[in-house]
Parts: C-alpha cells; structure tokens; sequence
C-alpha cells in the first residue's frame, strides 16, 4: 500500500494525542493548573493535528463532514464520530483542571473511554479489510492500542508505566513483524484463484492490461519499502523502543529526558507507520503479476 | 446507505467467456466512451498524449499464460470490471454513505454527490474494480450501464451494457445471475462459471467462464501417409539431386 504522508500522521499523531487525553482523562497523572494546560494543549494538538492531517488524504474533502452519517456499518465513519466526541467529552474536564483546580471526574473517565474507542475504530479501518491480509488480524487493533498507550504514558510523564508499556509494545511489534510476513499465503489468495483459473494450471502475466500506471498501481501496490524493510524496522524500533526505554531507565526523570525519549518515540513510531503501510500487500497485485 | 440490502429482486450481472475473450479491448474503450459522458463525472485522463498516459477506466483487459502440468501453455485474456458483489466490502466500509447496492437489481452505484474520495472502497475491493479519479476526486467504478439497460429513449437491442454490445468476439453476457432460468444462469451452469477469490468472501455476481479444454491428438488418429515416393517433377528433382 502506498504509505501516504496523510495517513501516517493520521494513525501516529491521534493515537498519541487520544492515549495522552485517555491517561489525562482517568486521572494519571491528576494534574491542575500550567501542567494540565501544556499537557492537554499536547493531547489536543496530537489529535486534532492528526484529525486534520487525514483530511488531505481526501480527494473531495467537501463532502467530509458527510463521513459522520455512516456508523452503524462504517468503521471510519465510527472513527470520525467517535474522535469528535472524545475531544468534545473531555473538554470540561480540562477546563475544570486547567482553569479551575478542579475536575469532573466522570466526563473525564467517559471521555478517556471515548479516547480508546477512537484509537480502537482507526485501527479497525485497517483491520477490517480482508484484501490486506497482514493488516486483517487483531493484532493490528492490539498494536494500535498499545502504542497509544505507551506513547500517551510517556508524554504525560508515567515513567515507570512508559518503560513498561513500551517494552510490552516493543516485543508485540516484534512478534507481529515475525508472523505478519505469513499472513498474505494465508488468505489463501493467488493469480490462479483470482483468475479462476486455477484448473487448468499455473498462472503468470503475460500482458498487462495498460502500458502506463494508474491508481490502483500507485495506491495498492506500492512495492518500494519491502527492500529496505529490515534497516527501517532496526531504525523504528531503535527510537521508538530501545531509547526511550533506556533513556527512561538510566537517566533520572527530568523534563529533558522525558523530552528526548518522547521525540525519540515519535520519530520511530512515525518510522514504523511507514513500514505497516509500505509492507503491506493488497490481493489486487495478483492480477498484475506481483 | 451503506448497509448491504438483505435479499435483491434481480442479481444483473455478466458472464464473462475466458473461452471466447480475444484480448482486443474494444470493451475497454466502449466502456471509456459510453461512461465518460454519461452517468457521473467523466473519466479523466491525465498527459493523455505525452509520455506517461494516466487515465480512469472501469474495465481492464489483463492477459495471462496457464501452463499446465503437462501440454503447452495457453494464453487466456481476462475482462475485469466491477463484479456486482453481494456482500460488497466496498459498500460496508463507505464513511459518507455514497456507496451502495441496490436492492431492486443488485447494481453496486457511488453517489458522487456524498463521495469524500477517501478510497477505502477501493482498498476494501480485491479485484480492483474501482477507481479514484484524479481531476473529479470522486470514486468511479462499473454502473453495469445503469443508464443504457433501463434506457427508453435507445434502440431495444442497445440496452444492454457497452461493453456486452461491442464485444464483437461475443465472450461478454448479461442477465439477471439470481433467475436459475435466465440464459446467463443456464450458461454458467453448463459451462462451470467461478467466481474470482471465493476467500475474499465477497460472492461476486459476475461469473467467468473457463477456457473450455482444447482438442489433443491422440495416437492412431492421425492418418498413415499416402504417398512414400515421390512421383512426377518431385521424382525427377530427386534424382537430379542425388545425380549432382
Ligand atoms: S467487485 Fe469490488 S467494487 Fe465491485 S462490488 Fe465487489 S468489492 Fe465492490
Ligand atoms: S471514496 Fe467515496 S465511495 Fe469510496 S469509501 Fe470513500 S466516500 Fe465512500
């Protein structure tokens, strides 16, 4: 799948954004005053950056507000209405911390459950869809939770919870990366069973259908990652795992630690976003030999 | 809306003859020429005299070679557009509720007024039936001639879609695939008709029909030779040759 800029700070800046809110939300850390504003300003900005950065992946945005209608069978309609109101829940919340020393305590629970469901339905975007086999797994929902919760843990200073998280996640991603790459022989689909010609014998392209590319090559069958796979998964998971852990383990727990691991954190998640998509295989490249 | 309709009336659909297909394209470019200017936005096409043509279409024409496991190999063309599934993913995964399947024939349709050109529909088709275009930003993608087969106002035998009533080769039927008596469903009866990646469970309506087997000589059908030696001009260029 081609790893398109919009979607990659889509997926990593709203998993960030609402795993800080979802933590802020339940009251770790129950924080007042100018460390709730920075901290809420960095959730809000996470998730309405990467809200934002999802509508450049449209070629229509006009009709975007329309992606509220569709819930009851849509998962990314889900997603749009449920990251709206995640942001909308937890809003008195920050304001009573914020501005008033105090907080409202339900909305915040409510909305940091709201925060994981928008986490949950984006992820689902991706995982419900059987023509990408390594995406159509639960591990995909799994990772995507876990790594807003490792993330917002570090950005809201858990130290102790972060090393945690991100070495769960770490050893998840690891795993995934291990099995992922059997998922596509899996589904069981091949040029044969997608000619239906599987009968007579074995199959191969002989003509492609047009000279030039089109969309469906440029969008679904973008194969330029998979060479250099193995370096950026050394390179993602270095900064968005190794470093911040040992950052957070050997150094105490200043605000320029904390900072350096959560850049750290983000770069190398934002490294990996690229591999989940650029890796990915879509069945549609069967029937142009690839 | 985006919730698949529990049962359709009619399941309008082609049968696609992979016997009978013999790759010219003509489907390919009826197709482009009736649907860029009819229903929708047209079919853009981008550098579409320079060097590296893009352009939107709704049927593609792909070639294969089949090797059996013994015998030559065989070319076989392969048409694919839309194939009207019944448990279209496309239409599931549509945020904006643009995509839908009718439930009075089955026709799966974009609405370009509610498409936000997301493309998860296109990622959510295996067969790569649909289409972003590049100048509309809207999806497009077969509307099995929505607009000619209801269509009054054409002659009777042009109500059928574009690309069934070009193909001169006659590899290309449509029909209502849910009637068991209609002729494409005794077709793809007597012919074996598949469906395309059953595992993606989509249940396409479109049927293709394999390549029928081809003859093979067997031994002893062939006739003994005639003649052994050779007679008249023949006889005598021999000899001459053998002379020299
Ligand atoms: S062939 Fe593709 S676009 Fe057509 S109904 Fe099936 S999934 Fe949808
Ligand atoms: S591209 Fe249009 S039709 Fe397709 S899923 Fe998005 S909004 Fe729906």
């Amino acid at each position: 799948m081609y790893p398109a800029p919009s979607v990659i700070y889509f997926t990593t800046l709203t998993g960030l954004g609402f795993g800080l809110l979802a933590w802020l939300g339940f009251g770790y850390p129950d924080v007042i005053g100018k460390t709730a504003f920075f901290l809420y300003l960095l959730g809000y900005g996470f998730a309405v950056g990467g809200l934002f950065a999802s509508t450049y992946h449209l070629a229509n945005p006009k009709n975007a507000r329309k992606a509220f209608s569709q819930w009851r069978t849509s998962w990314l309609s889900r997603e749009a209405v449920l990251s709206v109101a995640a942001l909308v829940i937890v809003a008195p919340h920050a304001f009573a911390q914020v501005f008033l020393g105090g907080s409202v305590p339900a909305l915040g629970w409510l909305g940091a459950v709201a925060c994981i469901g928008a986490v949950f339905t984006t992820s689902m975007i991706y995982a419900q869809l059987k023509t990408v086999p390594s995406w159509a797994t639960p591990a995909t929902p799994l990772l995507f939770l876990g790594y807003a919760a490792a993330g917002g843990a570090l950005f809201s200073g858990q130290v102790v919870m972060a090393a945690i998280l991100l070495v769960f996640v770490g050893i998840a991603q690891l795993g995934s990366w291990q099995l992922g790459g059997e998922l596509f022989a899996e589904a069981g689909a091949s040029l044969e069973t997608a000619t239906g010609l599987q009968g007579l014998g074995s199959v191969r392209q002989l003509e492609p259908p047009h000279s030039g590319t089109n969309y469906l090559l440029k969008e679904m069958v973008f194969q330029v990652g998979r060479k250099h796979a193995e370096k950026l998964r050394w390179i993602g998971g270095g900064l968005a795992f190794i470093l911040p852990v040992v950052l957070l383990l050997l150094l105490p727990p200043h605000f320029l630690t904390l900072a350096i691991a959560a850049g750290s954190h983000v770069a190398g998640v934002l490294a990996i976003r690229w591999l989940f998509f650029a890796e990915a295989k879509h069945v549609v490249s069967l029937y142009y030999g690839k | 809306m985006t919730a698949l309709p529990k049962t359709c009336q009619k399941k309008l659909g082609l049968v696609i003859d992979l016997d009978t297909c013999v790759g010219c394209h003509a489907c390919v470019v009826n197709c482009k020429e009736w649907n860029t200017s009819n229903y929708g936005a047209p079919l853009s096409d981008t550098d579409a005299y320079g060097a590296n043509p893009v352009g939107t279409f709704l049927n593609r024409v792909h070639s294969y070679e089949v090797t059996p496991a013994e015998g030559p190999a065989q070319t076989v063309h392969f048409p694919k557009s839309c194939l009207h599934c019944e448990d279209a993913p496309c239409v599931s995964v549509c945020p904006t509720g643009a995509s839908y399947k009718r439930s009075e024939d089955g026709i799966v349709l974009v609405n370009e007024d509610d498409c936000m050109g997301c493309g998860l529909c296109a990622w959510a088709c295996p067969y790569g039936a649909r289409e972003l275009d590049a100048l509309a930003g809207v999806m497009k993608k077969c509307t099995l001639c929505v607009d000619r087969i209801y269509n009054e106002n054409i002659p009777e035998e042009d109500r059928v879609p574009a690309c069934v009533r070009t193909c001169p080769a006659g590899a290309r039927h449509f029909g209502d695939l849910g009637d068991p008596e209609s002729d494409v469903s005794k077709l793809v009866a007597a012919r074996g008709g598949v469906d395309l990646m059953p595992e993606m469970e989509t249940r396409p309506v479109n049927k293709y029909l394999p390549p029928r087997k081809k003859d093979e000589l067997t031994k002893g059908e062939a006739l003994a030779p005639k003649s052994t030696e050779p007679k008249g001009f023949l006889a005598w260029l021999d000899k001459a040759l053998e002379a020299l």
